[in-house]
């Protein structure tokens, strides 16, 4: 059994609680604060590490090995502990308790372009973020080209990078950090940014680096990313580490952590909406038959998924609409309300109000299994008002579906009922 | 804590992380595995400060040049100050020089830390480099502003000589003077932001402490010169005006500064090493 790269045991960092968030202490603050201390050296022993209620945990106990060439998901909400942990693993901050062991050089797609100077040229930040990234001076040399090449900016190499797009400076400091051959690598939702194409090319340098047997630590709020990557992944939860899995079950964990009810969705609590858009959405609900809120749904009876949503002013030729995906990742489907063009017209212009949209799973269609249900609402290359891609999971039970006299799996999203025909050729 | 140990069978560095506790000493073998990045950091601070600027390079020429001016004009020409029977513009850049070696390297070296507040917080290196590279920095102008003072050397016929070769541990003491209140400078104004408002201010009056408008000699002889040596500049610039310009040699005061660098850049390396696992966290 080989070594693994990364152990962490009973990992745990305490931030004292505005440390983050606010000024740094200034002189006054820190006399008056002293003169209350030392009031208080009478009366308790102060120590560094208490759980008095100004400070949190933002790490407790975390534990876990990851071996050489194994890609580990990270997913968490915000504030779940995912930057502190990828802190500690690259040596940014230390834990406040615990022990861990790394095998290699870690390198940190935290933030691409650390370190890139806005009045320096490409090739001088080059060879500046190669060196702040750990390389040698002889590496980074030996590699000039590929990195350029890999970042298209070739013209642009002696520019100042000030004078850059956002996405050619993007691209280049990608470049530098791909090239570094840690063999640890920490990505952090580098692909929320940069282009299709780029995006591409980043995850083909991500797998690259997984199948030359380095390992990495894949960190996104993008589940479908996530599910495409990585075969095992940790959850995190409030500085504490819930699970660790195979991804899809520990998708399935994350996606249902905290929902009120289950099959049902509300946005009204989420800090990501903003409540005087044009869109606002409201609910989202799988429902049996019978019109009851249900987790588990029939796929031989079939089902109706329903979006509540507010329109705050009208909206001409908007679409809304639901995406189903499988946990491992794939789509299954995606439907519009107004796909139908006698509904389209009848509701090219909605005005102002309250609105459900409601569509039928018919019988016979789904396969069983965990499904995701992504929400979008846009006008066609317009705007898009809204999106979630994982807004809800359900599950869906085939009791009844075709061919379920055979107790065994199958394969594929779909079941569907087909119309069979048997004949015997007679000659 | 981390500390990095080679592994004798693959060659893979093992890094331990660990709570961060107290004193670890001085890790000189890291450091030196880092050298590239402090001659990068360096190297950005030069290239960085001319870019844009129309006299570039030349505006470490300016700088001493117009000062002396301003000053020969009031303490030598106007008060008539004392020069050590030098021709006063030589004896003002033999001090000023040092001097802005050091001051330069104190200023930037202590808002240092926070100026690349978003390398500490991203990624891992030792952080003693952010400041030695400003350091380092602030050596290159002094060389580049040095020329200035060999023309006027040359210009009043003053010609090197052997005992030049002593400029070299003396700048090496300006430099290690800057480092040592750098350290302890940067270090404080990652916490307590008072500190960079304040370092204009004591890098004014400590100008005014030491000898560089006026001479030594005006500080009368006995303890009153010996507690004026606390000043470690004190030092520095004596024994920089005898090594280049053969004054008065450094006496005891030279001792006394050397000592007081030495226990300034000992405390100031072991505040540093103890703030340095919080920077992350509090910068």
């Amino acid at each position: 059994m080989p070594e693994p790269v990364i152990r962490l045991e009973n990992i745990s960092k305490q931030y004292r609680i505005g440390m983050l968030q606010e000024r740094p202490d200034t002189l006054r603050d820190v006399l008056t604060t002293s003169v209350k201390r030392a009031g208080r050296l009478f009366t308790r022993r102060s120590t560094g590490r208490d759980d008095s209620p100004s400070y949190i945990w933002a790490l407790k106990d975390i534990s876990f090995e990851v071996e050489r060439g194994q890609v580990l998901g990270i997913v968490g909400r915000n504030g779940a502990g995912k930057s502190t942990l990828l802190k500690i693993l690259s040596r940014v901050t230390d834990p406040t308790l615990g022990f861990g062991e790394i095998r290699g050089r870690v390198g940190s797609l935290l933030e691409v372009g650390t370190g890139f100077h806005p009045e320096l040229s490409g090739r001088e930040n080059i060879y500046l973020n190669g060196a702040i990234l750990g390389m040698r001076r002889e590496e980074i040399d030996r590699k000039f080209d590929e990195i350029v090449e890999f970042s298209e900016v070739a013209k642009f190499i002696d520019t100042p990078v000030k004078r850059f797009s956002s996405g050619m400076y993007l691209r280049l400091a990608f470049a530098v950090a791909a090239h570094l051959e840690p063999e640890i690598l920490v990505v952090d939702e580098v692909l929320a940014v940069g282009d299709a194409e780029f995006q591409r090319k980043c995850l083909g340098k991500m797998s690259d680096v997984a199948q030359e047997g380095r390992a990495v630590l894949f960190v996104s709020h993008n589940m479908s990313a996530i599910l495409r990557l990585t075969q095992e992944t940790i959850v995190l939860d409030q500085g504490k580490m819930v699970m660790r899995a195979p991804t899809p079950d520990a998708v399935d964990h994350y996606l249902n952590m905290g929902l009120t009810k289950q099959g049902e969705r509300y946005w009204d609590q989420d800090p990501y909406i903003l409540h005087g858009a044009d869109f606002v959405p409201v609910a989202l609900r799988v429902l049996n038959p019978a019109g009851e809120v249900v987790d588990t749904v029939n796929a031989a009876e079939g089902f109706s998924i329903e979006l509540v949503y507010q329109l705050t002013k009208e909206i001409s030729g908007l679409r809304v609409g639901i995406y189903m995906m499988t946990t491992r990742g794939e789509f299954v489907f995606t439907s519009f309300d107004t796909d139908d063009a006698r509904l389209y017209d009848r509701y090219v212009n909605r005005g102002p109000g309250r609105y459900i949209s409601r569509c039928e799973i018919p019988p016979d269609l789904m396969n069983e299994g965990r499904y995701i249900l992504g929400v979008n609402a846009s006008t066609y290359r317009i705007q898009r008002y809204f999106q979630d891609d994982k807004a809800l999971t359900f599950t869906v039970d085939a009791t009844g579906a075709p061919g379920t006299q055979w107790p065994e799996p199958r394969l594929g999203p779909v079941r569907p009922k087909l119309a069979w025909k048997i004949g015997k050729v007679e000659r | 804590m981390t500390e990095i140990t080679r592994e004798n069978k693959d060659q893979t560095p093992v890094i331990f992380l660990r709570p961060a506790k107290g004193w670890l000493g001085l890790d000189l073998r890291e450091l030196w595995r880092y050298r590239e990045l402090i001659f990068f950091l360096t190297w950005r601070d030069i290239k960085v400060r001319y870019k844009q600027a129309i006299l570039g390079v030349s505006w470490a020429l300016l700088q001493p040049l117009l000062t002396v001016l301003i000053f020969t004009m009031i303490f030598g020409i106007l008060l008539k100050t004392p020069s050590q029977n030098l021709p006063y513009p030589l004896f003002a850049l033999s001090a000023l020089l040092p001097w802005q070696l050091f001051a330069t390297a104190l200023q930037r070296s202590s808002v240092s830390l926070v100026g690349n507040a978003n390398l500490i917080t991203k990624i891992y290196f030792p952080r003693l480099a952010i400041p030695l590279s400003t350091v380092f920095a602030a050596l290159v102008d002094f060389l580049v502003s040095f020329l200035v003072l060999l023309g006027v050397m040359i210009y009043y016929r003053h010609w090197p000589s052997l005992n030049n070769l002593w400029l070299l541990p003396i700048i090496l003491l300006a430099l290690l003077t800057a480092l040592a209140v750098g350290l302890w400078l940067s270090a404080l104004n990652v916490q307590y932001r008072d500190v960079q408002h304040m370092v204009p201010f004591i890098i004014q009056v400590w100008m005014y402490a030491s000898p560089i408008v006026y001479p030594i000699d005006i500080i009368p002889a006995g303890p009153w010169r010996l507690l004026y040596g606390l000043n470690p500049m004190v030092g520095v610039i004596q024994g920089f005006r005898w090594a280049l310009l053969g004054t008065e040699p450094p006496d005891m005061t030279m001792l006394i500064s050397a000592g007081v660098v030495l226990i300034l850049l000992v405390s100031g390396l072991y505040y540093f090493r103890r703030m340095e696992k919080t920077f992350a966290d509090i910068v």
